[in-house]
């Protein structure tokens, strides 16, 4: 019975991997383009039914002792990494015509690694934490390099050998906590750091760093974010557009659940409080001066993406100063992981129809698209404003609501970076915006984007109205999820 | 009925967007009905305001719960509501809102895009002066940034793209510092509720009240603007569309003015009291420096430009008054300074559109050609100067007869300015109107579209209205500033 539960709450993960299995299987019998495309999003459909059944069942609880639980937070997470799943599916369906024969194996990895990074928000053990962020990055490893061409290939190298660095800097942080507290559960380890006293402070800090270190990997934070540029523009760009969402938020979930949960004691918290604010601000100012230079725009909304986190480690530095609880950051950090996942899978999507038919990621090159592409350029351009978080967007609603949540912690000086630096950062998105709807355009040329891409826009830009001017439903969902992390 | 006003232009604008490409010129006239209907509410509004209802001290209120968040408190309203002074505020915008697209009869560029983009901007600018929580009187702050933006940039002339980034960064800039304050604010009081804030006495906050002052005013002070934030002003109106001008200056500057009353004064007086001074002084720099800097300009335009920057440091004169006369003062020269500055970019707007120059030096004996123009220029000129019996006369001398008492050399060296301003605007009328008939401009014709005539002589009748019987409008602004003198007291 136990082990058939277990089995029932990993179901929106498992039903991702077994397709990802019969789509690998029967594209050795049949290559029907539709028939991989349709299974994969059946997929998708399939894990985001199975989570809702879980939430309708009330089926919160740990499974696989105490490996995995299935909370508030992780259905969240279910939810969320399934939607940008099923976007990007729907995002590649023209792009993936370069691939020719391999397109079973690249959607299959893509739900690979959908699952993987499911499991990164509902494990709560190190060792599971370990092989779920192997499982996502493995696959992403692959499909960064999908292109074969001598970008893509590089981009994939680069990402390889920094993965895996960071990999180890991940592990060894792990190994100390491991060593302090004999034990690999989160809760355990928990436990140890409460009744900590000061001869065992250094090893703690240092696994602090060490841990932060290697995921900032993941969530592409200054100093860990070399690879992010190159990456960004050589990899195929649905699977830029899904590293800079979902890769990145699967890496704010990990953070969340090791370091509110195993490191939320008083006695460290203030540490690495202070250490991701200084981060933070660093990521935020960093990202957004060097995007300004930039002339294309899949490294331009790389940089851009360094920023967007810096914005969000604020909700992770936003440690209530009343109450000393998690959960004001928190819901912080999933209210904007939420509204940023939207923003930026639509400029993505604008990027890849544009891009599409005129075969160049150079902003200098989208002069006139308001007449060529009237919808997508209006859609890029709801993107862009809510990335500079100008309202009525969810990019607003979201930087305002997670820097009440730092004020409320007393950081008010990094609301202050953080609000000078949107202003250094409507410099350049706005830029784009001025190129589409200023410059004469170099051709008459329509540029439409298909259906697929289509329904994709319209999901992205609805999201973004909807989250902006309607935003309680989500803010109550992220409150919601924030809980698991007590007040 | 609050909501219908800030609201119905968006419908106006789906309307636009549904227009067929083949009929796009008929987006003027949807433009145009849109601008009316909102007129005849807010003036229906105007004429249902209760002038003697001091408690509570804001009509016409709506409010829902907009955001609601437990854990971060985080609670925000969907509010609206007027008091006297938001009253007035909104029958300008919506006056210059319709005059904005009259004016604009004859723009061929993207008309479709231009009057959506021009109707949003009253859309913003209505629910700037109407909101009554804090947060949402910012979105509708930073809304108003977009169309600004496409509006200077596309249907500009000269630097226009420099000049419309100018003028997003500063006010980006302010607003950046304004989002601190308001939030630091929230938190302090645990809610954003203006109502409720200007009722409390705030002490404690993360940051000293001076700080948080600071922050609060900043946003305003870019845009009244306040020397020396003031560098976007001359490049923006110059080089936007003539009803962009209109708007610019006779609405988006009162938004400065309005939010130090609405929030500064009325939310930290204990503050305020303190900067009392140092608003008289920068008012009084204002007004002397934007005034000199008028004498030396040789394009119309730019010289109007600069001419507000003089004007709105009689607003910020009278504030540091913090007194009744005062205060009713600046807000009765917000008021008039938007119709008397919105008529003269009117008129030059005109001008320019038949001289195709607006160097003064080059123009010369437009009456000759223009008597109507002219005679308009020469109503809104004086009307500028104060003379009496024209809006200008009474709020100015509201305005030095409030501070007067409170900082007396400060205000004795401020009515300079009525003199300098006497100065440029006689120059330049006779340079620009009287004089010697050009053969260059021979051919030019006066004001004859319907649309240019009803906007002039529905501004200059408001210009005399107002200067007759000055208690048409005093009176309501009176009842909006009472409350906040009070608390000034």
């Amino acid at each position: 019975m136990g082990e058939l539960a277990s089995v029932d709450r990993l179901g929106p993960e498992l039903i991702l991997l077994a397709f990802a299995g019969i789509i690998v299987l029967t594209d050795l019998v049949v290559q029907r383009r539709w028939l991989v495309v349709g299974s994969s999003l059946l997929a998708v459909v399939g894990s985001l039914l199975w989570a809702g059944t879980l939430v309708a069942r009330d089926m919160q609880g740990s499974a696989f002792d105490g490996l995995l639980v299935v909370d508030d937070f992780s259905l969240f997470f279910n939810f969320l990494f399934a939607g940008i799943t099923g976007v990007v599916i729907l995002a590649s369906i023209d792009y993936s015509e370069r691939f020719s024969r391999y397109q079973a194996e690249y959607y299959a990895l893509i739900l690979v690694s959908a699952a993987g990074m499911m499991l990164m928000a509902a494990t709560v053990d190190l060792i599971a934490i370990f092989i779920v962020l192997e499982l996502t990055s493995i696959s992403l490893y692959v499909l960064v390099a999908f292109l074969k061409d001598v970008r893509s290939s590089e981009a994939g190298l680069k990402y390889l050998l920094l993965g895996a660095l960071s990999t180890a800097v991940t592990l060894y942080g792990m190994a100390l906590l491991f060593g302090l507290s004999g034990s690999t559960s989160l809760a355990d380890i928990g436990n140890v750091v409460a009744a900590a006293n000061d001869d065992t402070r250094a090893a703690l800090v240092m696994a602090m760093v060490f841990l932060a270190a290697g995921l900032g990997f993941k969530m592409a934070v200054v100093p860990f974010q070399m690879w992010v540029p190159d990456v960004y523009e050589g990899a195929p760009t649905p699977i830029t557009a899904y590293l800079s969402v979902g890769s990145k938020a699967a890496g704010f979930a990990v953070v969340m659940r090791i370091f509110f949960e195993a490191l939320g004691d008083r006695f460290i918290s203030g540490d690495w409080s202070n250490m991701f604010a200084a981060i933070a601000a660093i990521s935020m100012s960093v990202g957004n001066l060097v995007a300004v230079s930039q002339t294309n725009i899949k490294r331009m909304l790389g940089y851009s993406s360094i920023a967007q986190a810096g914005y969000l480690l604020v909700g992770i530095a936003a440690i209530s100063a009343a109450e000393g609880g998690f959960s004001l950051g928190a819901s912080g950090v999933i209210f904007f992981l939420a509204a940023y996942s939207f923003t930026n899978l639509g400029a993505f999507i604008a990027i890849i129809a544009i891009s599409n038919r005129i075969n160049s990621d150079e902003i200098g090159d989208y002069g006139g698209m308001a007449r060529r592409a009237p919808l997508l350029a209006l859609g890029l351009t709801l993107c862009l404003v809510s990335l500079t978080g100008i309202p009525p967007t969810a990019g607003f609603i979201a930087k305002v609501y997670i820097f009440n949540a730092a004020v409320q912690s007393d950081l008010v000086w990094l609301v202050i970076v953080g609000v000078l630096n949107s202003v250094v950062s409507a410099y350049y998105y706005l830029r784009v915006v001025l190129q589409m709807y200023l410059e004469a355009p170099p051709s008459e040329e329509r540029v439409s984007a298909g259906p697929s891409l289509g329904v994709a826009m319209a999901i992205a830009s609805g999201g973004i109205l909807f989250i902006g001017i309607l935003p309680f439903p989500l803010l109550e969902v992220s409150e919601t999820a924030a809980r698991v992390f007590g007040s | 009925m609050l909501s219908f006003i800030v609201f119905f232009p968006l419908l106006g604008i789906a309307t636009i967007a549904f227009l067929p490409r083949e009929r796009e010129r008929d987006a003027k006239w949807v433009a145009a009905g849109t601008a009316f209907v909102v007129l005849v509410a807010a003036l229906v509004l105007f004429g249902r305001f209760d002038r003697d209802q001091t408690e509570p001290i804001f009509q016409f209120v709506q409010g829902h719960t907009w955001i609601s968040g437990d854990i971060a408190h985080f609670d925000v309203q969907y509010l609206l509501g007027v008091d006297g002074l938001s009253m007035a505020m909104v029958v300008l915008t919506a006056l210059l809102g319709l005059v904005a697209v009259l004016i604009s009869w004859n723009i061929e560029l993207r008309p479709k895009e231009y009057f959506a983009w021009l109707l949003l901007l009253e859309m913003s600018l209505l629910g700037v002066f109407t909101a009554l929580d804090f947060l949402l009187f910012f979105i509708f702050w930073e809304i108003e940034l977009i169309p600004m933006y496409f509006l200077i940039s596309i249907w500009g002339t000269g630097r226009k793209v420099y000049s419309a980034w100018k003028y997003v960064f500063f006010t980006f800039f302010g607003s950046a510092f304004m989002l601190v304050g308001l939030l630091v604010l929230g938190f302090a009081a645990d809610t954003f509720d203006i109502r409720v804030l200007s009722q409390m006495e705030i002490r404690d906050a993360l940051v000293p009240t001076q700080v948080l002052f600071f922050f609060l005013i900043f946003g305003f002070a870019i845009k009244l603007p306040v020397f020396p934030f003031h560098t976007w002003l001359p490049d923006a109106h110059t080089d936007a569309p003539t009803a962009v001008s209109v708007m610019l200056a006779g609405v988006l500057l009162k938004m400065g003015g309005y939010g130090m009353l609405r929030v500064c004064l009325s939310i930290l007086p204990d503050v305020a009291r303190d900067a009392s001074v140092w608003l008289a002084v920068f008012g009084v720099v204002n007004i002397l420096y934007g005034a000199m800097v008028t004498l030396i300009q040789t394009d119309l335009k730019r010289l109007i430009a600069y001419s507000s920057i003089s004007h709105m440091g009689y607003v910020l004169l009278g504030l540091s008054a913090l007194g009744q006369v005062g205060l009713t003062g600046a807000g009765m020269q917000m008021f008039t300074h938007g119709l008397i500055t919105g008529l003269l970019f009117v008129v030059v707007g005109m001008v320019y559109d038949r001289a195709h120059t607006r160097q003064i030096g080059e123009l010369s004996g437009l009456a000759h050609q223009m008597p109507m123009i002219a005679v308009v220029m020469v109503i809104a000129g004086l009307a500028s100067l104060g003379l009496p019996s024209m809006a200008g006369f009474v709020s100015e001398v509201m305005v030095f007869l409030g501070t007067f008492d409170k900082h007396g050399a400060l205000t004795i060296l401020g009515v300079i300015g009525i003199l300098l301003t006497a100065g440029y605007i006689l120059w330049m009328i006779q340079r620009v109107f009287l004089g010697e008939r050009v053969p260059r401009w021979e051919g030019l014709g006066d004001a004859t579209a319907w649309w240019e005539r009803t906007a002039l002589v529905v501004m200059v009748a408001v210009i005399f209205l107002i200067g007759i019987y000055p208690a048409v409008l005093a009176d309501v602004i009176e009842t909006g500033v009472q409350p906040i003198v009070v608390r000034l007291a």
